[in-house]
């Protein structure tokens, strides 16, 4: 194992953001009550993600400029972890906006229908499903230079979308997500208190570690993977 | 034998106020795990899986580093 720093550090922050964040007190506001708690959680999951896929676009860019297959190999992983966590933050936002959002006379499950409408929501799908398609075509081409090429040249475009889908277009349009007027996912600095802050922060840290962590795996191991099939 | 049994008895009949007492006083122990409406509980289950998690991530991990050294 190879031991770092940033992985002790990862543990101990999802540790203090787990014990923390359902331990200390939060504002009381109507209708969000304790599940204002799900800031730590289902936020932290799309700042790893954006995170992710920043890494990925700057590794598809450096494989450009250097043509080296270890590059191409970075962004892949990169993006396909940062999927996860867009997934992960795309179906726990779905239960909390269930029960928050939701008419209180429909069952749950029954008013999602009308909460997926929300721009935000499109905007995010939107972007997840590009970057499924980036995996998609990514896998399709047998030949090794021509996928990194492509599938380099078809991330920056991916990220180039995955801008204006969940940062722009939801700042134009009405919304029921928090934060509606200036900042899409919400105004750190007067929607939170300074008790949240001192959790949230440690805990987007602390998120974006066990994403970086779990990724260089998947990179150490498609290495050995290679290493494997040029050696036979 | 007797006279033992009777002391033993009346002795515990004499406790008696005392348990009673002692039960409505403790009926929900004050231990961390019952308070706050047991959120505590709900933290407990939570470590256990982050530290399930994250052993399965270093075990993972020692068996990446194990293969790149056959290498």
């Amino acid at each position: 194992m190879h031991k770092s720093w940033w992985k002790i550090a990862s543990v101990v922050l999802l540790v203090y953001t787990f014990v923390a964040g359902f331990l200390w007190d939060v504002p009381r506001l109507p209708l969000l009550q304790e599940t204002i708690r799900n800031l730590y959680f289902h936020v932290c999951m799309w700042f790893a993600m954006m995170i992710l896929f920043t890494v990925s676009v700057v590794n598809a860019i450096r494989y450009l400029r250097t043509f080296n297959l270890k590059y191409d190999i970075y962004a892949r992983q990169f993006a396909v972890v940062a999927i996860v966590f867009g997934v992960l933050g795309y179906s726990t936002g779905a239960i909390w906006a269930s029960y928050t959002w939701a008419d209180p006379n429909k069952p749950a499950y029954n008013s999602f229908s009308t909460i997926a409408r929300d721009p935000k929501l499109i905007g995010a799908a939107i972007a997840l499903l590009v970057y499924f398609a980036y995996l998609i075509l990514r896998d399709s081409i047998q030949d090794m230079d021509k996928r990194a090429r492509i599938s380099a040249v078809y991330n920056i475009f991916a990220y180039a979308i995955l801008f204006p889908s969940i940062w722009i277009l939801p700042r134009i349009l009405p919304s029921l997500h928090p934060g509606n007027e200036d900042n899409p996912a919400l105004d750190v600095k007067n929607d939170i208190s300074g008790t949240m802050r001192v959790v949230f922060y440690p805990a987007i840290i602390g998120w974006t570690l066990l994403g970086l962590w779990i990724t260089t795996l998947k990179i150490r191991l498609a290495l050995v993977k290679e290493k494997m099939m040029t050696h036979e | 034998m007797n006279s033992i049994k009777k002391i033993i008895g009346t002795l515990l009949i004499l406790m008696m106020p005392v348990l009673l007492f002692a039960q409505d006083d403790k009926v929900d122990m004050a231990d961390v795990m019952r308070d706050n409406g047991r959120i505590y509980v709900v933290v407990a289950v939570l470590l256990t899986i982050l530290a399930g998690l994250i052993l399965y991530i270093i075990r993972l991990d020692r068996k990446i580093s194990k293969l790149e050294r056959e290498k």
